[in-house]
């Protein structure tokens, strides 16, 4: 499988008035194709700083985010979901979903018979002309995806994109959207601070330190799941080992 | 039992009561009105007070039709309503265009708003005697005047309302590969699309105060200037007249804002 992208010695720093302060420091790692990533560590050792970088928003002090396969262009193909759905109140769930390819002027007719292909297949073709709110919150996470997809994007990053939903909800937009993304064949990091949904969605886990930041550990995550349920990886053999590695990566101050 | 004590039961109860709380609202603003101008009357024909200083609603009805006949009351309507529209479509315009222009350019912003909180705070009146020297006296003044009253706080409010738009959403638009001015058209303006009517319903009062003042000073035709006539004649019941003109005229344009209103939120 071929390297999709290379985070290669990131370095980030905030300035304000008080004085600066180190956020990441000499990040790297790379990403292959249709691989998952969960990035974890500490509340705000800086992984939302280091999507944002690859997504593109944040220029980095030092070092450089590469995408092999397309030399020289810059941020080709990401597509980012945030915290919240942010689907637009004051439009329908169609054009909430299009909005991309209205700012894109891509409106064209193959595009909208993907975006219409992914209505059916998640389940919102009745749901088109309805407002963002009259929507359940799994729902307009799976609009939000649709709206991501629909520029299609080789690699997604999800900032914390289920930590809006509650607890139940989350286990399963959780992994109904992981599925999702998994079947529509594209790559993946996802930032969370939830350690058990880093294990049951990802292939690998990098975990960062305590500020500044720097490439802690990386663990490779292989299951073995017995059934396809939103419990499946939660209930595999390894999973407390995964659990334990974590929690020991996270809880150790040096 | 009171059966308006009920809570509502099934859907058509809901609808049903939701439909008497409405009337019945409606029954006693009039009502209100009602009493206020039975006492007046009642209290005129009975001397409590003296219908010179106060005069009486017959009265006020008698001068109206006076006002008609050898007044042309209907021009001098038609010209605060003509000089009001004009102030406010232009106030509307003018302060969504520099709102905008803050928007774009932050730092001019910063440099600006100082100004602005001290014109807005600025009685404008004071500004009246200056334009009839600056413009002359002409409806061109009289519509300035309006425009003044209502303007710099409606370029703060727009442009306040521009600011709290959510980061996250423009962040967003980033990410789909939209510029700044697609943040603008997508998220900026429909996200303070409210604000904007419910300061367009303050301006247009603004813009109708502004007008009679400019009418008050400089005018030959308008509300202003017959009131301001009829308290140099004292002619009271004539100001009175044009007051309850005004509160009319200040009741129809809420009503059609408050219409538009509706009709965009229904069509959104």
């Amino acid at each position: 499988m071929s390297t999709i992208l290379k985070v290669d010695k990131i370095s980030y720093s905030y300035h304000s008035l008080q004085g600066e302060t180190k956020a990441l420091h000499n990040i790297s790692f790379e990403v292959k194709q249709g691989e998952f990533i969960a990035l974890v560590g500490p509340s705000g050792c800086g992984k939302s700083t280091l999507l944002s970088i690859i997504a593109g928003l944040n220029r980095p002090d030092t070092g450089q985010i590469l995408f092999p396969n397309h030399p020289g262009e810059p941020a080709v193909r990401v597509g980012y979901m945030l915290q919240k759905d942010h689907l637009f109140e004051w439009r329908s769930i169609y054009r909430n979903v299009t909005l991309g390819l209205e700012l894109n002027h891509q409106m064209t007719a193959d595009k909208l018979s993907y975006i219409n292909r992914l209505l059916s297949e998640y389940g919102l073709e009745a749901f088109r002309n309805k407002k963002p709110s009259e929507l359940s919150g799994g729902m307009k996470q799976r609009a939000a995806l649709i709206r991501t997809l629909a520029l299609n994007p080789e690699l997604l990053l999800l900032d914390e994109p289920f930590s809006a939903l509650d607890y139940q909800t989350r286990l399963a937009v959780s992994t109904d959207i992981c599925n999702l993304i998994r079947k529509a064949g594209k790559t993946m990091i996802i930032v969370t601070h939830d350690l058990s949904e880093a294990i049951s969605i990802a292939d690998r886990i990098i975990v960062l330190s305590h500020r500044p930041s720097t490439v802690k550990d990386m663990i490779r995550v292989e299951l073995s799941k017995s059934e396809d349920s939103v419990l499946a990886a939660r209930n595999a053999p390894e999973f407390k080992h995964y659990f334990n590695l974590l929690w020991e990566d996270m809880t150790d101050e040096s | 039992m009171n059966p308006e004590r009920h809570a509502p039961v099934t859907q058509e109860e809901f609808v049903k009561s939701h439909k008497r709380h409405h009337h019945m609202t409606a029954l006693l603003r009039i009502s209100v009105l009602m009493l206020f101008l039975f006492y007046w009357e009642i209290g005129a024909r009975l001397s409590w007070f003296d219908t010179f200083f106060f005069s009486s609603p017959s009265g006020v009805v008698n001068c109206g039709l006076e006002l008609l006949r050898q007044n042309n009351l209907l021009m001098h309507v038609g010209i605060t309503l003509l000089e009001t529209v004009i102030s406010f479509v232009l106030v509307t315009v003018f302060s969504l265009l520099v709102a905008t222009i803050l928007w774009y350019l932050p730092r001019t912003a910063e440099i600006t708003e100082p100004y602005l909180v001290i014109l807005n705070s600025l009685p404008k009146s004071a500004l009246a005697p200056l334009f009839i020297v600056w413009f002359g006296t002409n409806m061109r003044t009289i519509v300035i005047a309006g425009i003044s009253v209502a303007v710099f706080g409606s370029i703060i409010t727009f442009y306040t309302a521009f600011r709290q738009a959510d980061p996250e959403k423009c962040i967003l638009i980033t990410t789909l590969g939209g510029k700044k001015i697609d943040i603008f058209t997508k998220v900026i303006l429909p996200g303070s699309a409210p604000i904007l009517l419910s300061t367009s319903k303050v301006n247009i009062g603004l813009a109708l105060v502004g007008v009679i003042i400019g009418e008050f000073l400089s005018a030959r035709r308008g509300l202003g200037y017959l009131i301001i006539y009829g308290s140099q004649v004292f002619r009271l019941d004539m100001v009175i007249t044009g007051i309850l003109i005004l509160c009319i005229i200040a009741l129809c344009f809420y009503q059609s804002l408050q219409t538009l209103e509706h009709m965009l939120k229904k069509k959104t």
